[in-house]
């Protein structure tokens, strides 16, 4: 029996914590991961662009375009594996003037030596063919038939799920306040308790510098980026049907204008470096900088069609690169620190390569009964007439529509709750099957699914909150 | 001689109203229907409205059922009738027109039920 | 396939008149499908008075008006099903519902009459800067909870937009001993009722700030407060007028858009300013047999001009069941111009029309003595004085079959505003 709680102790719930969590419970190791938030996937990896990057971003032979590339390459077989939304619609990188052709060559060449499969090179007329309602303007275009989207959330909750159905410990609810070097191992202090672990697994997010520099002298600083996001009805989601970016200028990285995996069409992101890592607000001078800038891409956008907008925080290091790996001065302690943009795309192979590493260290084994099999929710919309039929005789509740906007039964709300790490509150089961995504933005299913909520947990309806304590919805007389 | 304008409040229509007061001779124009004469009058004189709440009910799987003040009530007393709406639980069965407060805060009003609301 | 010669899309004030009115012109084989667990719609949770004084020429509430409704179903035996969503309907009128007891189904109907109400616009669509917290509901959201469901739902209160819905809620909100501290409008006219503005703000002194709104949200996790600026004539935000409000609730009445999307899909030509179907004077779409009523046509203010609609949907479609489809040679345009937004109908079928038609309509801004007139080709036939139209109030004028018969080559007829 080890001396520790446990044999590692990630900080951070979100796709890379959970990635990493995924990868080690393949193996004969304890692992706890720990997260401030009552869910997983409720910082930088739930407002993103969920996009699959191909990986022609990065410069070669660094980490970042390598785990770029190889987690592309392996996200299709995930997604099956641990039934998540993934669809690979392929990215285009717009150029708007002649002078900047050779640049976007640039950007082609560098794709090809990350080795990023199929790219091609297109003329102004090649990519209005392909994508109609690209603006007149463009010039010419790189196309990249591996790039994707993705549903960042059943990516992020589909990993962390399997990791705890394979044994990795969750405490949610639990922030840590400080971290203590022990002999060989670490002592983690939280707001519920102590507890220690031989290796650390820095996976958090925006405050990934704080818990670094808490066992390091090496000091790094990660800044919260801002990007301001728009979310489109399904009636504009067809407008364009492949990932469309811009090309990067002196003018700046520029807009992207994406269908998401769900059909809707998402614009954004704007790049603002903020002090506060909490900030999560939108501000009017990025949302009209959303849609101005994603005019030039596309022509017509319909913006009387948004429903929702957001903001996200990217975690920027502040030389821009991946820290990932064994902290120098902090035997037993890994960082996966500065991890953006493409953080979501690297994420299963982030979680190898970190897993990897840490089992190497361990002289782990594997776990003989792991299973990498994760079913998602049953999705009634998804099956056939007669499909849905007999499911609706076995599970009455999969007949109540309580989302109309998004068509989601009482029973997808049911299993969301009930499943491992289940959902808490109304985003939770947003996160989960989509209830209150859709143009009405919840207005008709509030008071049904907080009654769903109350009964499946066994709460009152005063204590239902959208996401965590403090935000109820209801005020409690009592 | 006083004149106010007023907007009739007896129906949707909201029609302008020019109300003269001269002592106790009240003159109302620009109402379309006799109603919006004798609001004219009586929102100048003695003011009233309906009160509508709900009150909590047991032995039903509805919380609250809707209420009114069967007629309408002086305006100056619509939060003593609220404090009293606040004050009651009724029993389910109740049906549309149950009495379920009796003159209502001494107005010689009582609260109805608008809705009927089933035991379970 | 389960066949109905009418089959009704929503349980509302509309589909239950529509209902009624169906039976009474003898169609036996009527069905209603309700999303809800009750008939009524949306009257249900409104508990406030001023309802039904054309109908029933008294005045009661919602749920009193949709229980007269409700008994009348009962009484004619019209079948219904409740907790039953209609998730597509086809050309050929195949309606696919689905329910705990039946499970999904499809049947087949000779008519459908489409009355699926209206849903609130949400904030996202507003686009106002800042946090996503708890506490920022739509205002009808916000009534269902307390009328239907019993709860509080916050104690300091902004509202967004002068809607109905909104200037009832801040009333009642302060009834329930909360505290409304303003209502903000964007625009420079109220969108509600003139009488819900008297006995909603001005008898518990709420203030309403015209061309104002809400520039950002505070709070993270619920709501701390808004910001509220004034807004200059292309509606943006004046630099300096900012002003905050602390509040844990804002309640969003901001306009009501028709349901439509099972209407879209069947391919049924929509108009852009009403978000509800093309209609002739019967309330038939452009797909024969497929007639709209309600809320899902064009956004009310009455419901008493609601049943009456309905009742007209439900009569024609009784008549298209007993007699087959009316073929017409001609169908007659109706113009708006000069301040008049739309109409519903928007064309008359002369042949077929009723000796009556009753044509409804919003205008696009306030105005003080102006007339409103109807042109027959170039030649006014109506004008009549009105001393304030509002886009808050719907306004109408009546059409006589004989009128239009005796005018020789009516090609069209123009609604419009005039300036006295």
């Amino acid at each position: 029996m080890s001396k520790f709680d446990y044999d590692i102790v990630i900080i951070g719930g979100g796709v890379t914590g959970s990635a990493v969590a995924r990868e080690l419970s393949r193996y004969t190791l304890s692992v706890c991961l720990l997260e401030k938030e009552e869910d997983v996937c409720s910082g930088t990896s739930k407002a993103n662009s969920a996009i699959v990057h191909a990986g022609y971003d990065a410069k070669p032979n660094t980490l970042k375009a390598k785990l770029n590339v190889e987690g592309n390459r392996i996200m299709g077989e995930y997604a099956k594996e641990l039934d998540f939304e993934f669809r690979r619609n392929g990215s285009l990188v717009l150029c708007f003037e002649e002078e900047n052709i050779p640049q976007l060559k640039e950007l082609l060449e560098r794709g090809k030596e990350n080795g990023v499969p199929d790219m091609q090179y297109l003329t102004g007329d090649e990519v209005r063919k392909i994508e109609p309602n690209i603006s007149d303007e463009v010039v010419a275009a790189i196309f990249a038939p591996t790039g994707g989207i993705v549903c960042p959330f059943n990516l992020t909750i589909a990993l962390a799920e399997n990791a705890c159905d394979n044994g990795v410990e969750f405490k949610l609810n639990t922030e840590v306040t400080n971290i203590e070097k022990l002999d060989n191992g670490y002592k983690v202090i939280t707001n519920n308790g102590e507890i220690s672990a031989k290796y650390i697994v820095n996976a958090a997010g925006v405050y990934a510098d704080k818990f670094h520099n808490m066992v390091s002298q090496d000091k790094i600083t990660i800044i919260a980026r801002k990007g301001d996001y728009e979310l489109l009805d399904k009636q504009a989601g067809k407008l364009v049907d492949k990932t469309i970016f811009q090309l990067p200028t002196k003018m700046g990285k520029g807009i992207l204008v994406t269908p998401t995996v769900h059909g809707n069409l998402l614009i954004g992101p704007t790049a603002t470096d903020i002090d506060d890592k909490e900030a999560t607000a939108t501000t009017a001078e990025d949302l009209d900088k959303v849609a101005r800038l994603s005019a030039k891409s596309i022509k017509n956008i319909p913006y009387r069609q948004v429903i929702t907008s957001f903001t996200g925080l990217r975690a920027h290091e502040i030389n821009g690169d991946f820290i990932i790996g064994e902290v120098k001065d902090a035997e037993g302690f890994f960082d996966c620190a500065g991890i953006e943009s493409p953080g979501l795309s690297c994420a299963p192979a982030l979680g190898i390569y970190v897993a990897n590493m840490i089992k190497e260290k361990a002289n782990a084994g594997n776990k003989e009964n792991w299973n990498g099999k994760r079913k998602g929710i049953v999705r009634p919309l998804t099956l056939s007439k007669e499909e849905r039929a007999e499911l609706i005789k076995k599970r009455p509740d999969y007949g109540t529509i309580v989302c109309r906007c998004e068509n989601v039964s009482e029973g997808e709300i049911v299993d969301s709750i009930n499943r491992t790490l289940g959902a808490k509150s109304l985003d939770g089961v947003k996160r989960r099957v989509r209830q209150g995504m859709g143009r009405c933005q919840a207005g008709f299913c509030t008071p049904k699914t907080m009654e769903i909520l109350a009964r499946e947990l066994n709460v009152k309806m005063e204590s239902i909150c959208k996401n965590g304590k403090g935000s109820e919805i209801l005020v409690d007389e009592k | 001689m006083d004149t106010r304008e007023l907007i009739c409040i007896s129906c949707p229509m909201g029609c302008m109203l020019n109300v003269t007061i001269d002592g106790d001779d009240v003159k109302v124009e620009g109402n379309t229907c006799p109603r919006g004469a004798i609001y004219g009058k009586k929102e100048v004189l003695s003011p009233t409205r309906i009160v509508t709440s709900s009150v909590k009910v047991r032995n039903s799987n509805i919380a609250k059922v809707s209420v009114k003040t069967e007629k309408d009530i002086p305006k100056d007393k619509i939060f003593d009738i609220m404090a009293e709406i606040r004050k009651v639980t009724v029993d389910a069965p109740i049906k549309i027109g149950d009495v379920i407060i009796e003159n209502c805060a001494d107005t010689g009003v009582d609260i109805i039920a608008t809705k009927n609301v089933d035991k379970i | 396939m389960e066949q109905h010669k009418l089959v009704i899309i929503g349980g509302g004030p509309a589909g239950l008149a529509a209902a009624v009115s169906a039976r009474k012109k003898g169609i036996d084989d009527i069905l209603i499908l309700e999303r809800d667990y009750i008939l009524g719609g949306i009257l249900n949770q409104c508990i406030h008075n001023g309802f039904g004084l054309h109908t029933f020429k008294e005045e009661l509430t919602g749920p009193e008006y949709a229980d007269r409704f409700i008994k009348m179903v009962e009484e004619e035996k019209i079948p219904y099903k409740l907790n039953t969503i209609v998730i597509s309907i086809t050309k050929d009128k195949e309606i696919t519902y689905i329910n705990e007891t039946d499970g999904m189904v499809t049947i087949k109907a000779t008519a459908v009459i489409l009355a699926m109400g209206c849903r609130e616009r949400p904030r996202g669509a507003l686009n106002i800067p800042g946090y996503r917290p708890s506490g920022i509901y739509s205002a009808g959201t916000a009534q269902r909870l307390m009328n239907i469901d019993g709860y509080k739902v916050g104690k300091e209160v902004v509202i967004l937009g002068s809607g109905d819905i909104g200037l009832i809620m801040a009333r009642r909100m302060t009834l329930e001993g909360a505290k409304v501290k303003v209502v903000a409008e964007l625009m420079p006219y109220s969108g509600g009722l003139k009488r819900n503005i008297v006995q909603c703000l001005n008898d518990y002194d709420i203030p309403l700030k015209l061309s104002h709104t809400v520039t950002k949200i505070h709070g993270k996790k619920r709501l701390t407060g808004v910001t509220i600026a004034q807004v200059d004539e292309n509606r943006k935000p004046i630099e300096g007028t900012e002003e905050y409000y602390s509040c844990d609730t804002l309640l969003l009445s901001v306009g009501l858009i028709p349901e439509n999307e099972l209407t879209t899909e069947i391919g049924i030509e929509m108009n852009r300013i009403t978000n509800g179907p093309d209609v002739n004077d019967r309330l038939e779409t452009n797909t024969n047999g497929i007639y709209a009523c309600g809320n899902v046509l064009h956004v009310h203010d009455l419901v008493d001009f609601v049943s009456q609609e309905a009742a007209l949907a439900g009569e024609n479609a009784a008549d298209f069941i007993l007699n087959g489809e009316r073929k017409s040679n001609e169908t007659i345009p109706i113009i708006v111009k000069n301040g008049v937004r739309y109409t519903v109908p928007q064309t008359i079928d002369i042949e077929n029309m009723s000796d009556i038609v009753t044509v409804r309509f919003r205008v696009a801004d306030v105005y003080k003595n102006r007339s409103l007139c109807v042109y027959f080709n170039d030649e006014k036939v109506q004008d009549k004085k009105k001393r304030v139209l509002a886009p808050g109030e719907m306004e109408q004028i009546i059409l006589k079959k004989a009128d239009l018969e005796k005018f020789d080559g009516l090609r069209s007829i123009t609604v419009c505003t005039e300036e006295n």
